[in-house]
């Protein structure tokens, strides 16, 4: 009541700024037709009779019915599970090792640093690669270095590791931002009362860091169920909720039982994301906020440094060696047969035009990616610098993407769009064109950018804004002029980011590709799945280069002309 | 220098928070209301959380109030945006934006407005030897020192002549003896370009120092306006004489007004004070402020008192004294040759009528 005023007035301001209605207007039909209409629609097509136009629970009673189905189901928690456990030890070692122990060389430092960006650089699916060619029927260790004859690394715990090593770097910077936020003199404390190293770690570092690792750990169970090309390719007869829905709706042509499914497989992801994002993200600021007041002695006792240690560089080798393999796959004539080197697979790649494939996954991802970036930065901009109603909801719709599986996204489209929306023919000419994979790239990326962008222009001071806008300038304005300059790294970065996982992705649009396109990573896919593994492996080869130089090229162009000159001080 | 010097008239305006805490309404502004001159210099003056920031803010549009209307040069610009009312702010944290030079930082506001380049050029040099920053324009801003930054900021407000310049406690970055040369910095400056100025700021020698005319805000309303000497010499309430400068409060009951002083009896004496008029009835309770500089110790004095802190500060002496129940502070000043009264002495306090100010 008393507030009417303001509200009023608030809301002719914010009316007064036509381009500031437009964006927000923009972003918010976006974000409706995009992410939130396609998962309703998954949901109402599950219950809806597609002859009378009744509501049914057939369709779901049927989905549920299928044994295939429930076992899906089940390891797809299971998976989900492990993977995520793993994935947070593995990732709470890292990260323990980085912020508490003295690493003595500086090539072990230099190893964990690439270790923790390679997944980002590297399709998904090339790990799954490099773990066949090991450890496959004809893998290199299992065959020739331990002469098994019937190796299967295919099932439950290829795909764990598999997902593990791609997973546990999230989980290891997560965890290290956290364990640098603890402040030193809470464990010396500890110490200084008599507790040893070991009590220290279970009774004072553990219990603070304890939200932080739920939270890593259903991150990680979110990517892993998730996850469709490693289940895909070493999954073997392991189905999971991802690999189930794809076949349903490619091999057994039931898109409505795929719908369902996907609704299914939605829930589980959606439920661990708002226990993670408004439960867990809550209670880790709670307990873990300022910063820490002054440096950490590093642990210097060998009988700690020289385990931990080990075992890292370890592991860091393995994923190394992992991904060198890939490129190795590329040149042997026939892995596991006949160890010879040739052409043949690159010659294979050409013949193929390989390079086309290139091209075209390029483009789209170069449409995507600024698109991503700008609209990602609007909504950060947006979220963080204004007030207007739907705001709360702008930007769930923007992190809920991260939520969503892209098989369900894949499959939301395909019923929502593909007799136009409703069935009604409106927008129908979207489905099938080159237009769409772009909207499920540029979906896909959103939320990593806008999470990125919030967390920049929080940290500006609202008062430069505000003196801009006070000076005369419109909204438009002030974003151009003084936000954007302000948060450019976080724009190139967060354009680079979405480049590189618009031309990396799959589960999305291998459901959503024509033929008229042909993406890298859905050719590396059918490759692996007519099992040519050594052109699988040029195609990989050249993927990750293209990528890596894409991103080398963007740390030069930050270093030159970033924000950290003037940003300082 | 300003097209039009313009002023403000605030019409009982209001601004409603919800406390974090209690998720109860409260009034951060409480239905303030002022007339500010065109040209003049007025300070909104009062502790953390007194609602002065954000009644500033309300005159600058990032806020809207609950209640009540704005009023700039007779214009009523409630509705408008920021970007569209005649008024410029320095901030307090100066807010210059990072990525542009000295010059492109004062430009900012002229190439909003579309000013031929010429123009702007011209401009922005002339105000930047109006704050003294004179061949600076390149430099970046974090190249300045903070009271150049202050400057900037500043000659950035100025140059874009506002009807209104809105100062946000835009001192109180800096060190002290900075902050006593640019307040005087900021007032020739507004003097000179004769523009009318709202100063919002917690420290009363600034308020003091600075304006034509003080506002004292305390919890969302106005508690006093006059200007500094009336405020000083004649608060309207324990609250006020308290927060500007140090006072001393003695509890008494007006016996009779006697045209130039009245008489108040305190400690069961009877004590003359300055004429209150009809404003303390005869009879009333009352409280009498008295400032520590203008009273001094002596044998026989007004009211007797015994002395608890005596202290040597320099420039003068600082003594704490009981009278009755009621402690008093007093600084003579030029202790030098004068008689020092020690712990335990018992002694007495004297003042001038005209400089026991009766509540």
């Amino acid at each position: 009541m008393k507030k009417d005023q303001s509200r009023r007035l608030d809301r002719k301001k914010f009316f007064s700024d036509p381009v500031l209605v437009c964006t927000v207007a923009f972003l918010m039909i976006a974000m409706l037709l995009f992410v939130l209409y396609p998962l309703v629609y998954l949901l109402i097509d599950g219950v809806l009779d597609e002859q009378t136009g009744r509501f049914t629970t057939a369709t779901f009673q049927r989905v549920l019915n299928m044994t295939g189905f429930r076992k899906a189901f089940w390891n797809t928690l299971r998976a989900g599970i492990i993977t995520g456990v793993l994935s947070t030890v593995v990732g709470l070692l890292f990260a323990y090792v980085d912020v508490y122990v003295h690493v003595r060389s500086k090539f072990v430092e230099k190893l964990f640093n690439l270790v923790s960006v390679l997944p980002v650089v590297s399709p998904p699916f090339v790990l799954s690669l490099s773990m066949i060619l090991l450890f496959g029927k004809q893998g290199m260790v299992t065959k020739y270095l331990l002469g098994m004859k019937d190796a299967n690394i295919y099932g439950l715990w290829g795909l764990v590791i598999v997902q593990t090593m791609t997973f546990f770097p999230v989980c290891y910077l997560m965890l290290k931002g956290l364990l640098k936020n603890i402040d030193p003199s809470l464990e010396e404390a500890a110490r200084d009362m008599g507790a040893s190293r070991m009590k220290v770690f279970t009774t004072v570092t553990l219990p603070l860091l304890l939200p932080g690792l739920g939270n890593a750990f259903l991150v990680t169970f979110i990517e892993s169920a998730a996850d469709f090309a490693n289940a895909m390719l070493i999954g073997g007869n392991y189905d999971t909720l991802a690999t189930t829905i794809y076949l349903q709706i490619t091999g057994a042509y039931d898109k409505q039982g795929a719908a369902a499914m996907s609704v299914v497989l939605l829930s589980v992801t959606i439920i661990m994301f708002i226990i993670q994002k408004y439960y867990l993200e809550s209670k880790t600021a709670a307990t873990l906020t300022g910063k820490a007041t002054r440096a950490r002695m590093p642990i210097t006792d060998k009988s700690v440094t020289i385990p931990l240690t080990t075992i890292c560089s370890l592991i860091s080798v393995f994923v190394m060696v992992m991904y060198i393999m890939v490129f190795f796959g590329g040149f042997f004539k026939l892995w596991g047969r006949d160890y010879s080197l040739s052409m043949r697979h690159f010659n294979n790649f050409m013949l193929q035009n390989g390079l086309r494939n290139f091209k075209d996954s390029a483009l789209l991802s170069a449409i995507a990616a600024p698109a991503t970036a700008i609209m990602s930065m609007l909504i950060a901009y947006l979220v963080v610098k204004k007030q207007f109603k739907g705001k709360g909801m702008l930007e769930l719709l923007s992190m809920l993407a991260m939520a969503v599986p892209g098989t369900v996204l894949g499959i939301g489209y395909i019923r929502g769009f593909s007799n136009g929306m409703f069935r009604t023919g409106f927008l129908e000419g979207l489905y099938g064109t080159s237009a769409i994979l772009v909207i499920a790239f540029v979906v896909r990326s959103l939320p990593t950018g806008t999470r990125s962008g919030i967390s920049a222009l929080r940290q500006i001071d609202k008062s430069i804004e505000e003196s801009a806008i006070d000076l005369g300038a419109g909204s438009a304005k002030v974003f151009f002029t003084v936000t954007l300059p302000l948060i450019k790294d976080s724009f190139f970065s967060g354009l680079v980011t979405a480049f590189v996982r618009s031309i990396t992705a799959i589960s999305a649009v291998i459901l959503l590709v024509t033929p008229r396109w042909k993406l890298v990573t859905v050719q590396i896919n059918s490759m692996a799945e007519k099992g040519e593994w050594g052109t699988a492996c040029v195609y990989a080869s050249f993927l990750i280069i293209f990528v890596y130089a894409i991103i080398a090229l963007m740390n030069l162009f930050i270093k030159h002309f970033g924000t950290s000159k003037y940003m300082e001080g | 220098m300003s097209k039009e010097k313009k002023g403000i008239k605030l019409d009982g305006i209001s601004k409603i928070y919800i406390d974090p805490k209690t998720k109860k309404d409260f009034y951060a502004v409480n239905k303030v209301s002022l007339d500010i001159e065109p040209g003049s210099f007025v300070t909104l003056l009062g502790p953390s959380g007194c609602g002065k920031t954000t009644t500033l803010r309300m005159i600058a549009g990032f806020e809207s109030p609950d209640e009540g209307g704005i009023w700039l040069g007779g214009e009523k610009i409630d509705e408008l945006t920021p970007d569209k009312r005649d008024t410029a702010m320095v901030f307090q944290s100066y807010a210059l934006l990072p990525h542009y030079n000295i010059f492109d930082n004062v430009a900012y506001g002229l190439k909003l407005r579309k000013l031929p380049k010429d123009v702007i050029k011209q401009k922005v040099t002339d105000i930047l030897e109006l704050v003294g920053l004179t061949g600076m324009e390149a430099r970046m801003t974090n190249q300045l020192s903070g009271g150049q930054q202050q400057r900037v900021a500043l000659a950035r407000a100025l140059v874009v002549e506002p009807g209104v310049l809105l100062f946000d406690e835009p001192l109180s970055n800096l060190d002290a003896k900075l902050r006593v040369s640019m307040r005087t910095e900021i007032r020739r400056i507004q003097q000179k370009a004769g523009i009318t100025a709202v100063y919002v700021t917690h420290d009363q020698s600034e308020a003091m120092s600075i304006s034509d005319k003080i506002i004292i805000m305390n919890a969302g309303k106005i508690a006093q306006m006059g200007t500094p000497h009336e405020i000083y010499y004649h608060p309207v309430s324990e609250f006020v004489a308290d927060f500007i400068g140090d006072a001393n409060f003695l509890k008494g009951k007006m016996l009779r007004h006697e045209g130039e002083v009245d008489v108040v009896e305190i400690c069961g004496r009877e004590v003359r004070v300055d004429g209150t008029g009809d404003r303390v009835a005869v009879g009333a309770e009352t409280t009498v402020v008295l400032r520590p500089e203008s009273t001094v110790l002596c044998d026989e004095g007004i009211l007797p008192c015994e002395v608890i802190v005596s202290t040597f500060m320099g420039a003068y002496q600082l003594y704490h004294v009981m009278v009755g129940d009621t402690k008093l502070i007093i600084h003579e000043y030029n202790p030098k040759g004068k008689k020092i009264y020690n712990i335990g002495d018992k002694a007495g306090i004297f003042f001038e009528p005209n400089n026991a100010h009766a509540l």
